[in-house]
């Protein structure tokens, strides 16, 4: 029997209950397309929320997608704790050299106010015009990335590494500034109209430090941070493994894990069960290539390991879409869900 | 693997500096310090590269072994001791953008595994290139982090092709392990998906498998 059609905002809140919606819900993390489709620069179209509203409005009217995203990009929070970022032409922007050059800023180091941040506020603008444009019906992403993860930005990889292995005094210091600043932004991005917030957490997953030290740092971490973060949570590992910490991840009180191409989707899901939703894991970088048939096919070989049941939302593996994906391969894996995306549907091995 | 390997990489595993201290004190009362680097170390780190890879170790301990190992190499076979000569010029940089990790972790095992290398750090394609044909180098290793860095090498390859100079491309990276076919679209001559794949790559190309 078909069911009835469900709002983007139904269909997704239905699945992450684990109930099964009318078809899998999709959402395409475009952060760059919208500046294509605007015919602009990404330094000109990420300089207001004005642009960004429009590019989400015609993205999502063109792929159908089921989120709206108020994401501009990962290190507008560096910008916001004075850190300097890189645009490019043809890429995501980067952040630029740390700001944090001596371990020993940490003891001084304060966090943003929102408020005196411009950048932010453009965010906020633009979260607050979705949301309204969206009355309801499809969700409103926000953004914040986890005070264990933005040390990578703040201080660059190989000094955060040290720092968590070798400066624990210091480490706890940084982490109770960036949860300050985390759980205000995150809930800043809520009161403004966003649905949720995704919790971009990549420094957490197995592939970049092991459990045992997990549970020691990131994971604590995520546990306070989210307890106080008043709206759903998904967490994202951008690109990284999630599999060998699954309950971990559900302990933190997150409702949803955005997983990597590196994993198997149905035993992730499998993983998961009714604990929480899995949001992924179609290759970003691999979509460059595919043709329309590679995607319907990827698509359907996704929905068929993890769609059953529902708990699932088909998406990109790194939480952003690479510039470099055409138009032609956005739209057939919207074709794609649409042709086989629609429940019920089979468990996986009937 | 022998049991001093295996102590040695768990000594590395649980980043402990003095234990690979002790292990390798152990090893040089009776062996050279080159067979400690070819017999010990790399072994240890191409197993934990290797790890890495299948998902049964983490990045932080692929770097933090690497950065013990260089410690102990320097200090067992520093670059006086004339063991590192007679290898290809190698030279290593990282494209564009501030996350060295990658580029560090290579170096430290290319280090350990007894090349000497020049580190540009971080670098623009076109001052790359300038360097390159300068050093008169044979060996280029290009870590990068983002796509449109990775798509950079494209305009790296055909640069030191167009100004005559004969050089091998390898290049690494997150944008590369994700995309298995990149690297032979940007041009490059080989890609390395973990440090212990670069040492292999340099290896083989120190055997005579050079571009000429």
């Amino acid at each position: 029997m078909t069911k009835s059609k469900m709002t983007s905002m139904q269909r997704v809140l239905t699945t992450l209950d684990h109930q099964e919606p009318d078809r899998v819900p999709f959402f395409l993390l475009l952060t760059m397309h919208g500046a294509k489709e605007l015919g602009m620069g990404l330094k000109e179209y990420f300089s207001k929320a004005e642009n960004v509203i429009e590019g989400q409005e015609r993205l999502q009217n063109k792929y159908g997608h089921d989120c709206y995203l108020g994401f501009f990009f990962a290190p507008i929070e560096i910008q916001a704790w004075g850190g300097e970022v890189v645009f490019y032409d043809n890429g995501p922007v980067n952040s630029g050299e740390p700001f944090i050059k001596n371990i020993k800023q940490i003891n001084t180091l304060e966090p943003p106010v929102i408020s005196d941040s411009p950048v932010l506020q453009e965010v906020l603008k633009t979260i607050r015009f979705l949301h309204e444009k969206a009355a309801g019906e499809v969700p409103v992403l926000g953004v914040a990335l986890s005070p264990f993860s933005v040390p990578v930005m703040q201080l660059g990889f190989e000094a955060y590494l040290e720092l968590i292995y070798n400066e624990p005094e210091l480490f706890d210091r940084l982490m109770a500034v960036n949860e300050h600043f985390c759980i205000e932004w995150a809930n800043a991005q809520l009161a403004a109209g966003a649905t949720a917030i995704c919790y971009f957490d990549p420094v957490s997953s197995p592939t970049i430090i092991p459990r045992e030290l997990y549970l020691k740092t990131g994971f604590q971490v995520a546990s306070r941070a989210i307890a106080k973060i008043k709206g759903p949570i998904a967490t994202h590992m951008a690109s990284g493994r999630a599999l060998p910490i699954i309950d971990d991840l559900a302990k933190t009180g997150t409702g949803a894990v955005g997983v990597s191409a590196d994993e198997d989707l149905g035993i992730l899901k499998q993983a998961c069960c009714d604990k929480i939703s899995v949001i992924g894991n179609l290759n970003g970088l691999e979509m460059i290539h595919w043709s329309r048939e590679e995607a319907a096919r990827t698509v359907k070989n996704a929905i068929d390991a993890a769609a059953a049941g529902g708990g699932f939302i088909l998406s990109d593996n790194h939480g952003e879409i690479p510039y470099q994906v055409p138009d032609e391969v956005l739209l057939a894996i919207s074709d794609a869900v649409r042709a086989y995306g629609y429940y019920p549907q089979r468990l996986a091995g009937e | 693997m022998a049991d001093t390997t295996r102590k040695f990489k768990n000594a590395l595993l649980s980043s402990d500096p003095d234990a690979a201290d002790a292990i390798s004190e152990e090893y040089l009362a009776s062996k050279t310090a080159l067979d400690f680097a070819e017999e010990v170390v790399v072994k240890a780190l191409d197993e934990i590269g290797d790890g890495w890879q299948k998902g049964e170790y983490a990045l932080s301990q692929v770097y933090m072994s690497g950065r013990i190992c260089e410690d102990l190499i320097d200090k067992v076979l520093p670059d006086e001791s004339g063991l590192r000569k007679g290898k290809p010029k190698i030279a290593l940089a990282l494209l564009n953008d501030y996350h060295a990790l990658g580029k560090r972790i290579v170096y430290a095992v290319l280090r350990a595994g007894g090349f000497q290398l020049i580190d540009y750090g971080r670098v623009e394609a076109e001052d790359l290139v300038t360097r390159v044909i300068e050093d008169k180098v044979e060996i280029l290793l290009i870590s990068v982090l983002m796509l449109s860095s990775a798509l950079q090498v494209k305009e790296i390859v055909s640069n030191l092709k167009n100004a005559g100079h004969k050089v091998n491309i390898v290049v690494g990276g997150a944008p590369f392990r994700l995309d298995r076919k990149l690297w032979q679209e940007v041009g490059a001559d080989a890609v390395g998906y973990t440090a212990a794949d670069a040492l292999h790559i340099v290896h083989s190309l120190e055997g005579g498998n050079r571009n000429d």
